[in-house]
């Protein structure tokens, strides 16, 4: 499972460096090392959930509460979390910092993931949501910490979409 | 049960709690009942309050956290169940007003109505704390207890399907939300003087 390693350390520092306090997490395979990261970091509280929907709540409360936070999630789990993130993040002017692991486009080998990846930017753009790829280790950082200052500074979602070329290793 | 009642029976205990509810008839009568800046009213997003509450509380244990949901709202959000049930925060106290509709859109019957039990579920989520009650005076002693049991809890009251008039009030969702994040802001200084329980 070629998952970079190196990419996702750069991306888990990125998150601690912007004082990141919370993750929520819903399993997919680029974000394995993401979420081992914040498993053995004994300072990130990490919340695994069910469906990837109540990681607005959980980020919404947190945030109210002082504690800044980050989505770990694969397309199909934003698709998922769509009214959640219109009616309680949208609505309430709650900031969220979304990661987004960008499956189904060039390079997809698994049949099941083509689709989402190819309405996963319209529906980020119908929803209004500004975003960016990370698609290499030199602009991780810089964008992590530019796209948490628009979400805190704007009241609203912003996304990271994670790419094949920063998350997997492969020919 | 009226939900009204059972909510002005544990009203003077939520005054130095953080109190987060669903939409609808829950949040216009805690707001016919009296306001306060620690009491947020998620007015949509059906499902996410207890997830909401999950994330207050699990930030900032030394708070005391009531989540006041509903069955309409929880049936739309049980994996949230098992979410809690994982972490479960002992500073969370999750009340389920189980009226077995979906009252502020119809009435039409929820699940509950043809015998889903929320506590049930609950419980074999792995809430370690369930109950369901039926009169005003279990559901006080069940708050109470919860209160004091420093354990997770989710208390289901079965109560009447019947509500306010109107369920829009004249406090903005927004005016809403800023106040109560400037309460959280500042709920741990006045936690000293006021403990939390």
């Amino acid at each position: 499972m070629p998952v970079s390693i190196p990419s996702s350390r750069l991306i888990y520092d990125a998150l601690k460096a912007c004082g990141v306090g919370l993750v929520s997490a819903l399993p997919e395979t680029w974000l394995v090392h993401l979420i081992r990261m914040a498993e053995e970091d004994p300072e990130m509280i990490l919340v695994r959930l069910a469906k990837e929907e109540e990681g607005v709540g959980l980020s919404a409360g947190a945030y109210l509460a002082g504690t800044k936070s980050a989505m770990l999630m694969q397309n199909h789990g934003f698709l998922a979390s769509v009214n959640g993130i219109v009616s309680c993040a949208q609505l309430y002017r709650i900031p969220l910092l979304m990661l987004i692991s960008h499956r189904g486009e060039f390079g997809e080998r698994d049949p099941w993931q083509t689709e989402g990846g190819g309405v996963t930017e319209h529906v980020l753009q119908a929803l209004r949501i500004p975003y960016a790829y990370l698609d290499a280790p030199d602009h991780v950082a810089h964008r992590i910490r530019k796209a948490q200052t628009l979400a805190y500074s704007a009241n609203k979602p912003v996304a990271l979409l994670l790419c094949r070329d920063l998350m997997w290793e492969e020919a | 049960m009226l939900r009204l009642q059972a909510l002005q029976s544990v009203y003077p205990k939520l005054e130095h709690r953080v109190v987060i509810t669903i939409m609808g008839a829950v949040a216009a009568e805690l707001q016919s009942i009296g306001h306060r800046p620690n009491f947020f009213y998620l007015q949509h997003a059906m499902g996410l309050a207890s997830s909401m509450g999950l994330g207050v509380a699990l930030t900032r244990p030394e708070l005391s956290v009531v989540v006041f949901d509903g069955d309409g709202s929880i049936l739309m959000n049980l994996g949230g169940l098992t979410t809690l049930a994982r972490y479960r925060p002992k500073n969370l106290v999750h009340v389920v007003f189980d009226n077995e509709s979906l009252l502020s859109v119809g009435g039409f019957p929820t699940a509950t109505s043809t015998g889903s039990d929320i506590a049930g579920m609950a419980a074999a989520a792995g809430i370690p704390r369930t109950t369901t009650v039926r009169t005003l005076e279990e559901f006080t002693t069940a708050f109470d207890d919860a209160l004091a049991a420093d354990e997770l809890t989710t208390i289901v009251a079965k109560v009447d399907a019947t509500g306010p008039a109107g369920f829009v009030t004249d406090l903005a969702l927004l005016e809403n939300r800023f106040e109560f994040q400037r309460w959280l802001r500042t709920a741990g200084a006045s936690r000293t003087s006021h403990p939390a329980r």
